[in-house]
Order: C-alpha cells, then structure tokens, then sequence
C-alpha cells in the first residue's frame, strides 16, 4: 500500500490537503482536510446587518458577488422585506454573469489542463485542426491562421522556458490522451476564453458599479437609480450594451465551450464511471422573478441516493425543509467538541490537533442536510432542475448526452453524470442554461422599466429584540447560506455554509466521508508520484478553498508538494 | 528598512494602473489596499493614473491591466526580513516572484500576470512593492510595524510614479479623503 499526500500549500500555509492510501492501482481510502477561512463570523458580531454585505464579499477572491447577495438575502429573511422586481432582475442579470464568467474560467483555466496537454499542442497542424473545428461548430475563430498562431503564441513561451499559467501541468503523463489537434483546439480556446471572460465581468462591472467587489447591492434592493433619461443612472443605452454582451458569451458558450466539453467528455469515457462519490445531491431555487422570493427560475432541490425519482423540491427563498435540514458536524474538524449544531447555534472555538487519521484532521466542518452528508455544485444543480422538469435543463442536458453519445460511438446516459466528467458536463450545461436566463432576465427588467417602475430600493425596518434569518444563493460551486441572527439592529451571531464546505467536508458524526473523500475511492492511479487523476477528480469539483490569503514568496519556492510513502 | 530591487528605466507613460491586492479581513494581508488609502489621502492622483482596490481578485483584473503602460502592484510580500520591510521589484522579477502556481485552484496574481502576457497585454513596466507582514490573523486592522510604514510606502508609490514620467504627484493640501467612484461605507470606515 502507499500513501499520498498532496499539499499544494499556499504562499504561507495550507488550505486543502489531500491524502489518499492507494493499493492495487487505485485509491482506497481518501481525506480531505482544508483551512476554510471562518473568522467572518467573528468580525461581523456586532456590525449593523446593513453593512454586513461589504465584509462578506472580501471573503474570497473568486466569489465576491456571491457572499454579498448571500449576505444580504439572509437579513432580508430576517425582516421579511420585500425586494422590488427591478431589483431581483439586476442582482439576478449580476449572478448570472457572474456564474457564467466563473465556469469559463474554472474550466479553461483550471481544469481543462488536466485532460489538454498544452506540449502536444506544439506539435499539431493547424489546418487540420481548423477542419476539425469549422466540422463542429460555426464559431467563427476556427481558421488555420487563428490556431497557426495560438501555437506560435505557446512556441514562444515554451521556448523561453516561461510555460507561465502552465507551469505544474503533467504534461506527456499516460493519462493524456486527447490528439495533437485536439490538445491545439483547446489550448487556443484557453487563450480566446480569456478575452470572452471579460465580457461577462464587464455586465458585472456596469450593474454592479465596480468590479472587483460589487457596490451596488443593499439590504432591501439594489443601489441603482434607474432613470431612462438621465446619462448618469443606469440608461437604455447601457443596458442595451448589456444585451450586446450577453449575446457574444452566449455565442462562445454553445459553440466552443459546450462543445469542447462534449469532445473531452467523448474522448474520455471511462471517466463517466470514475469519481461519483456521494450521490445525495442538494440545491436550491434561484432567480427570483417576484418581490417575495415564492417564484424562482430555477427550481432547487434534494435527490438521495442518486435516485432522481426521489426528489423532494425546494421552492422557495423561505423554504423550511431547507432551513430545518442543515447541520454541521465538527467531530473530524478541528474545533472542540463532537456535536452536531444547526448554524443558527453554529459555534467556532478552534481545537487544533495533528492529522489524525480517525481524528481530527480538518479545519473545515462537516455539513450534513439531515444527517447526511450532500454533494453540491452545478451536477446537483443539474440532476434537480431535471428531475424538477425544468425544460431549458432537460433541453441542453439531452443535447450533451447525445453529442457525447455520437462522438464516443457508444450510447451515454443519464447515469454517465455521477462522475468526473460528468460534473464538467453538467457545468458546461448549466452555462448554457445560465445564458437563456440571463437573456430572460434582461427581457424581464426591460419590460418592467418599460411599464413605468423604477423602484429599486424598500428600506429595511428592523424590529426590537431578536430575529433570524438564512439567505441561499445557488452559487457557481453550489448552495451557499448565510446564516444571521440579528438582535437590536445588531449582528448576534453569524455563519457562512460555503459550497466548499459541503464538498470538502470531513468524515460526519456516522464517521461517513464527505464527497471529495467518497469520490476519489476507487479512482485509478498510473503513479503514485504524479497523481494526476486524483486532481482530475478533485478539480472537477471546482473546489475554492484558497481564497483568503494571497501572499507573494520572494524566493520562490516550489510550494505544491506530493509525497508518495 | 527598504530594499531595493532593480532600478526604474524612466520611460514616460501616460496611462498608470497602481494596483492595491489583499484580504482586508486578514490584519496585514491587507496592507496593499491600506496602502491606496494613505496614497489618495496625501496625494492628488494626477491624471493618467488609476488607484485601484483588486481585493483577493485574479483574472476579473485582466481588463484592468490591459493598455496600461506601467502597472505598480502594492501586495504583502514573505521575505523572511523583519515585518514593515517594503520590497521594490521590477520587471522579471515580479512575474518570477508570482509564478509557481500556489494550489490547484487559486488564481492570484501569478496567474494574472500569465494571462496578461499570454494575451500580450502585459505592460511594458511592472514594479511591485511588498510589504512583509507581521500578523495575519483575522482582523480589520494593520499591526502597527506595517501601519508604520504606509506613508513611506505613498511616498515610494508617488516617487515612482514621477520617474515613470508622470509629472507633479503633489501632496493633497487637505488631508480629507478624496470622494470617487466605488467608495464605500466599508472604505471610509476603514479609512479614517
């Protein structure tokens, strides 16, 4: 037997450890222990609930926008306000843009060099990767210059010895499979999508007034004024300037993005039967279109056990099977203690041990959505809007099985979503989805400030004495809740129940594995020294736990290590 | 104590991007953005010159970086020199600095930096000046060794920006912070 451990440290202490015991050529046992930053709950206490919102969005790098709209919904449950419908359309246009900009970017620049080697690409033809190419999809950047070029772009730094972004690829490893051209199409598309990324910023940046960390939300609505005539506010002409750039991401996402995943997908099918882990699946509903938060876009949901015709619907923004059902174990976790509280009673006083292996091992607590641990992200996402029957889903969902299935010459089902590459396909289909509802959503605030209103903003009453509330937000990496508990217009208590935390959990009280660790058992290993499937599997989640602290080391060490014993 | 890396090679650009990153949250990881705060208060940011708050942000900085002549990144920096030593860089230097990829996730600066000349949009002129930091914990505010050293830091930013050819970074008369775009009620508490 041997053991792994990969520490991919950040500049100045770890944040996700992996360790896994592999026998026999595969991964038999696996832990995760991450340092999910929880010192917000601290900081808020007592802090007016109105400005809580500017503290949480600083939490992460990657997930600004959604920690503030997290934020500020959980007060707004609290005191039961009420949201004007110009104000839902803009925050929902924001999440939107913003989710679509963040799976582009996960998966072109974080994960698809674990399945793309960019080395390979060196070697392609150009010309036939544009037929292959100009065969599939009607993106118009698929001429033998534009990908001639794209490869004299990687010459150049790979000549100079500055692979750069793709350094710490494993490149040449066994497990790379795809073509010269292939690994060219997709490397060029790594480039292209760096510039199509912006654009979805850029809808972020002139609703939310800046970017990065969003200034224009408020516990009641949104701060911007709209006025059709005044150049100042958010004018026609900007928002038909919206319009124009939801219509370029929508063009890259059907025709490169989505296709891109089918290709790798079809490329890769014994992956469809590697890394599904934990089959319970939660979501929630998003993309109110109602001042109360009752009717959402999107339907959210719980399915156990993989068995979608056990699906329980959650509906609304006030829905209590949802409320009631989270917990979070600190058994494994690095906090005192073995309970089991609800996050309103939620407690954070540090216990640190060394890595034990039945112990304790973990700084991040174990959620469970009754007493069971929950995979969470855009695959949980996916498999309950479908089983909720949400037609756009079913539509794009049927459209990846089918490419796949043609591709791969071999017939993909429902089924093949449980896995690693099925998380990316789910990913790439919620994108799509994501850009009709955007389109939805921008028709729907044109309507209304058509019709007249304008209002954006309901003041916040706050009550004497003690309430509570939870704001869900079905953010790019899954359900995230804020958890508040306001007394005499002040912060009481504070918990933030992050996508990460659900899937990078530890071992539960019933000492069951949380869906990282479930989903790389079983995983095949070509060697130990380079695990490269372990990062397929972990990647595809789109794990986000690095991101409090960002700190330059001058001397440049090497700081990812892997250690095989 | 400052260190000097490198020498500025006095180009004249006309469109600066000064770039503060960091957690606000932890302590002294925030001093980069701390940092922009002394600058605006005790100085007029001419124009040709952008201040900028990245946070913890990567990639949604692309935009930002690009078409700029010279960009100046302000950031907490582990040197293993005593806390509140400011460090210049330049050039090669800060990319290098950046460049082993810190998780399988993170997109920090090094990944921005990347992407930035992998679209060739990566400005002539890249200074970097890091702060070594003294805590890290949770908490809004600056230990006091690297509270100490911001208004040397504005004044290193503002002598850098001369030789870079920008003319007359004067010292703001008042010492009231200059209302912008973006600022915010988290801002101005923080920065008073």
């Amino acid at each position: 037997m041997t053991r792994i451990t990969i520490d991919p440290v950040t500049r100045i202490e770890g944040h996700l450890r992996i360790d896994c015991e592999i026998s026999g050529g595969a991964v038999t046992k696996a832990w995760s222990s991450g340092q999910m930053w929880r010192g917000i709950e601290t900081i808020v206490q007592g802090k007016d609930p109105r400005e809580v919102w500017l503290y949480t969005q600083r939490i992460c790098g990657v997930c600004t926008t959604v920690h503030a709209i997290a934020s500020v919904r959980s007060v707004e449950n609290a005191l039961r306000t009420e949201i004007p419908l110009n104000a839902q359309y803009i925050r929902n246009i924001l999440m939107c843009a913003h989710a679509i900009q963040d799976h582009l970017v996960h998966f072109y620049h974080l994960s698809a060099l674990d399945w793309v080697d960019v080395v390979s690409a060196l070697k392609a033809d150009p010309k036939k990767t544009s037929v292959i190419a100009q065969n599939v999809s009607s993106w118009p950047m698929s001429s033998p210059q534009v990908f001639s070029d794209a490869q004299e772009r990687l010459k150049s730094f790979a000549g100079g010895g500055q692979l750069g972004i793709f350094t710490n690829g494993y490149w040449g490893h066994p497990a790379m499979r795809l073509s010269p051209e292939m690994n060219l199409l997709a490397t060029t598309h790594y480039l292209q999508a760096l510039e199509v990324q912006r654009k979805a910023n850029m809808i972020v940046s002139i609703l939310g007034g800046k970017t990065p960390h969003i200034q224009n939300l408020a516990v009641g609505g949104v701060a911007n004024p709209i006025n059709t005539d005044s150049p100042s506010t958010l004018t026609m002409e900007r928002l038909y300037y919206v319009k124009t750039l939801i219509d370029e991401l929508g063009k890259f996402i059907n025709e490169v993005y989505f296709k891109d995943v089918c290709a790798i997908g079809a490329a890769y099918p014994e992956w469809t039967a590697i890394g599904a882990g934990v089959k319970n699946y939660l979501s929630v509903p998003e993309f109110p279109i109602d001042s109360k938060g009752i009717a959402c876009q999107h339907p959210g949901g719980y399915i156990p056990d993989g068995d979608i015709s056990k699906f329980q619907p959650i509906r609304t923004l006030q829905d209590e099977y949802f409320q009631k059902g989270v917990a979070e174990s600190v058994k494994h976790a690095w906090y005192e203690g073995e309970q089991t509280k609800h996050p309103w009673e939620g407690e954070t006083k540090p216990n640190y041990t060394e890595f034990q292996d039945n112990g304790k091992y973990s700084w991040v607590k174990a959620p469970t959505f009754y007493g069971k641990p929950a995979q969470v992200g855009p695959l949980a996402n996916v498999l309950c809007m479908y089983a909720a029957g949400h037609a756009p889903t079913k539509k794009y969902t049927d459209l990846a099985l089918s490419t796949v299935s043609s591709l791969a010459g071999q017939k993909i089902g429902v089924g093949a979503l449980h896995s690693t590459i099925g998380r990316h396909a789910a990913r790439a289909v919620r994108a799509a989805v994501l850009y009709e509802t955007l389109q939805s959503q921008w028709q729907l605030l044109m309507e209304n400030i058509g019709s007249g209103d304008t209002k954006t903003f309901n003041r916040p009453e706050f009550p004497k004495g003690e309430v509570k509330g939870v704001g869900y937000h079905e953010a790019p990496r899954g359900v995230l809740s804020h958890w508040i508990v306001i007394k005499d217009e002040k912060v009481k208590n504070y918990q933030a129940v992050v996508p990460s935390t659900w899937n990078s959990g530890p071992r539960n009280a019933q000492d069951l594995p949380g869906p990282y660790e479930a989903s790389l058992a079983g995983t095949p290993i070509a060697n130990p020294e380079q695990p490269l499937e372990v990062l397929r599997t972990v990647h595809s989640f789109d794990p986000c736990l690095a991101c409090a602290v960002h700190l330059a080391d001058k001397d440049n060490k090497e700081i990812i290590t892997v250690k095989a014993s | 104590m400052i260190l000097w890396y490198g020498l500025t090679n006095g180009g004249i650009p006309v469109n600066i991007l000064v770039l503060g990153v960091g957690n606000l949250l932890l302590s002294d990881e925030g001093v980069g953005i701390r940092a922009l705060e002394v600058i605006e208060k005790r100085y007029d940011i001419p124009a040709g010159v952008e201040i900028l708050d990245g946070g913890t942000s990567g990639m949604e900085l692309l935009g930002y970086i690009q078409g700029r002549d010279a960009l100046i990144i302000i950031d907490a920096v582990s040197c293993e020199e005593p806390p509140g030593t400011i460090v210049r860089m330049e050039g090669d230097q800060v990319p290098a600095l950046f460049r082993k990829k810190i998780s399988p996730h993170q997109l920090g600066l090094s990944d921005l930096l990347a992407a930035a000349r992998l679209t060739d949009s990566l400005p002539k002129t890249v200074v970097l000046f890091g702060i070594e930091p003294m805590e890290l914990g949770t908490g809004l505010d600056l230990s006091p060794k690297v509270a100490g050293v911001l208004e040397d830091l504005a004044a290193l930013v503002a002598f850098e920006l001369e030789s870079l050819g920008v003319r007359e970074v004067r010292k703001a008369r008042c010492r009231k912070l200059p209302a912008r775009a973006g600022s915010t009620t988290l801002r101005s508490t923080l920065a008073c």
